[in-house]
């Protein structure tokens, strides 16, 4: 167990209720894993993530090596090459930082380098916007990294644990996603573990290769050509469906010790349910809050959020809709010229759930930070309920 | 094959024939018995080594992609050192850094100043073939004024690349590094005594190291250590070196050849012997007369 060094400060090894927002809440979780190396490059807004952990460092807190790097294309090759050297290394991004360094993401992956990055998702320019969306994290989504989503600051600072201990155990590399601001910024309700208690769980990371085994001297990051490139592909997407059954034992494990479920997805009131709104996210909160109000009036409302959405748990959300008479799909990204993601993924659930057509509509919210309200999500059961469903794109604006 | 030689970089692999990257590799590498960690920016020299499922590389060897040789390399010191502090190793090995023209003087320049800035315990050598060969010879930074390429074609509207190449030993000395130099691949115990030192020194180092390249310079294939002998017997290449910002001219040539000495042997200047471009040949004496003097002046 890495010793974290002697401080003024006192953290009891205990569960602490503390008064957080999700950047904190990133780097409290970060702090407990205490990696070998991290590298920092600010953008808003991530940038809580990062400052907080300096200010760990700065404190006496950790003795990570930070690298306070020049761009997030060298945060991510600065974390490529520790990780790849034998250390434990992380980093954090958002926006246009995460599609500068989008380049190297898929050599994280195809290297299967257990990378966490902790990221704020936010909008994209033009025009420049730094509110909270998900076109950052749908633009990268189908490049290998796992993606959780989560909706409050709890989430955060439990999804950065299990992403570590996951991308760990499954040799690929996790990115625990909040919205920004309205997750990054707002302070919440945290229940922090001790830190033994992380320690443990994450335990020791022992790579299978590493450059600094002088002995076994690695060559890293070849050229494959026709004859081999495929089959590394093919390799690569059947190693990335393990993760699955992966998430779900450690959300098992994990709830454990904290006594918090987590799991592929969360269904809110579904099970009788017949109309049902799927989503993930910050504003899975008003929707909840819609939900009960509806249900107060009688209506077979409910609420899918989705926490695993690389790679895509199909069948089993297929399974879970399978009774509803209709569903709305709620995007927080933009798709131009094509249906947003996870309406897609949420079709294609559908169709892999078997025996009839399920009608699907397609919502737009919360682009470029815009606020969505319960009486959005209201519209949108109205139209579920009064069968106001068709193949156009609908903006919740 | 020479056994002392291939004890990091094994024969092989895949550079052309008449290739000198290969001898540079060698050269630096064999400068030092510590163990070094190589990091390598996408180019020649990574796609002639690892096409799997072989490698040339008999020394641990990371690529990622073009431009972030040195974060890479960052990241390998930072890791190093968190894992002495955790007792996981014992010794630190020293990264070597290897990138093309393309790779340092463009797409990785960025990455090489912030890994500079930092300070970070490095070795970064450029093998500088003046332009992007791996691709099939276009214009780089690096490449010389006049040079035809395949994106700076000469033409009757054009005598080929219409600037001059960036000064990169001076774009890293504003970093104030401790010890960096230019050498050539043509003269081997300039490049062999100038790794020795960069290997030695604490933080970042920097080597510049001339690689003629018979494809697109267009030479025959036994002619690069003569090809490159002419670009620091004309003074377009002197060989020196920059410690603790002290300048020294390693090869003080006596009577430097005229510059056509050194184009002449080269398909890529070919088209400058034309009597419509003569004033770019006597353009580039020019500058490389006044690149000169400015240099011995740095040195006084």
């Amino acid at each position: 167990m890495k010793k974290i060094p002697n401080t003024k400060y006192q953290i009891p090894n205990t569960k602490r209720v503390l008064a957080l927002n999700g950047g904190y809440a990133m780097a409290e979780a970060l702090r407990q894993i205490h990696p070998d190396v991290m590298a920092v490059y600010p953008i808003t807004p991530q940038t809580t993530i990062i400052e907080t952990y300096a200010k760990f460092k700065a404190d006496g807190l950790v003795d990570t090596e930070i690298i306070q790097v020049e761009s997030e294309h060298s945060a991510m090759s600065a974390t490529i090459g520790a990780c790849s050297a034998g250390a434990r290394a992380v980093t954090a991004s958002s926006s246009q930082g995460l599609l500068h360094m989008a380049e190297t993401l898929p050599v994280v992956s195809g290297l299967g380098l257990p990378i966490v990055m902790c990221v704020s998702s936010r909008a994209l320019s033009a025009p420049l916007n730094i509110h909270g969306e998900h076109g950052d994290v749908m633009a990268i989504r189908d490049l290998g990294w796992v993606q959780i989503f989560g909706e409050q600051a709890q989430d955060a600072y439990d999804n950065t644990i299990i992403a570590l201990r996951l991308a760990e155990m499954a040799g690929v590399p996790v990115m625990p996603i909040m919205d920004g601001f309205h997750t990054s910024h707002t302070t919440e309700r945290v229940e922090v573990l001790g830190d033994e208690i992380i320690q443990s769980f994450v335990g020791q990371f022992k790579p299978e290769n590493a450059l600094v085994d002088q002995k076994n001297p690695i060559t890293i990051g070849t050229l494959a050509l026709q004859n081999t490139y495929f089959d590394f592909k093919i390799d690569q997407e059947k190693a990335f469906l393990k993760v699955k059954t992966l998430y779900k034992k450690i959300c098992a494990e994990y709830g454990k010790i904290s006594g918090r479920k987590h799991s592929l997805f969360e269904e809110y009131k579904t099970k009788d349910a017949d109309f049902v709104i799927v989503m993930m996210g910050a504003t899975v909160g008003t929707a909840k809050d819609a939900v009960d109000k509806l249900r107060a009036d009688g209506k077979k409302v409910g609420l899918l959020k989705i926490n695993l959405f690389r790679p895509f748990p199909y069948k089993e959300v297929g399974a879970a809709l399978a009774h509803t008479k209709s569903i709305a799909v709620l995007d927080r990204a933009m798709a131009f010229g094509s249906f947003p993601p996870l309406y897609q993924d949420i079709v294609t659930s559908m169709q892999s759930a078997g025996s009839r057509k399920h009608d699907v509509a397609s919502y737009v919210y919360g682009i470029g930070g815009r606020d969505t309200m319960q009486s959005h999500i209201v519209s949108v059961f109205r139209d579920l309920e009064e069968g106001e469903i068709n193949n156009k794109i609908k903006y919740l604006t | 094959m020479n056994k002392e030689l291939t004890k990091k970089l094994s024969s092989g692999h895949a550079t052309c024939q008449g290739c000198g990257i290969p001898a540079i590799v060698r050269h630096v590498l064999g400068a030092t018995d510590e163990p070094v960690i190589v990091a390598n920016a996408t180019g020649c020299l990574e796609v002639t080594t690892t096409i799997y499922p072989y490698t040339a590389w008999k020394v641990p060897y990371v690529h990622s992609v073009f431009g972030n040789a040195a974060a890479t390399a960052a990241g390998i010191d930072a890791a190093q050192k968190a894992l002495m502090k955790s007792g996981k190793i014992k010794k630190k090995a020293k990264v070597v850094v290897f990138g093309g023209d393309g790779g340092t003087y463009d797409i990785g320049l960025q990455a090489l100043s912030g890994a500079l800035e930092r300070g970070h315990d490095f070795l970064y050598v450029c093998y500088d073939n003046e332009g992007y060969m791996n691709t099939g010879g276009q214009r780089s930074g690096g490449t010389p004024y006049g040079a035809n390429t395949e994106t700076a074609p000469a033409g009757v509207a054009s005598f080929g690349k219409a600037q001059q190449r960036k000064d990169l030993m001076e774009i890293v000395n504003a970093h104030h590094i401790k010890y960096l130099a230019q050498s050539n691949v043509a003269y081997v115990n300039d490049l062999k005594m100038k790794a020795k030192k960069a290997l030695e020194t604490t933080g970042p180092s920097f080597l510049l190291v001339l690689q003629p390249c018979t494809q697109l310079w267009k030479f025959p294939t036994s002619e690069y250590v003569a090809v490159g002998k002419l670009a620091t017997e004309t003074n377009f290449w002197p060989l020196y070196e920059i410690e603790d910002g002290k300048y020294t001219i390693n090869n003080v040539v006596k009577n430097p050849k005229p510059i056509e000495e050194f184009l002449k042997v080269q398909g890529r200047f070919k088209h400058l012997f034309a009597d419509k471009n003569k004033q770019v040949i006597a353009d580039i004496q020019n500058k490389v007369d006044e690149n000169l003097s400015k240099l011995v002046k740095k040195a006084q």
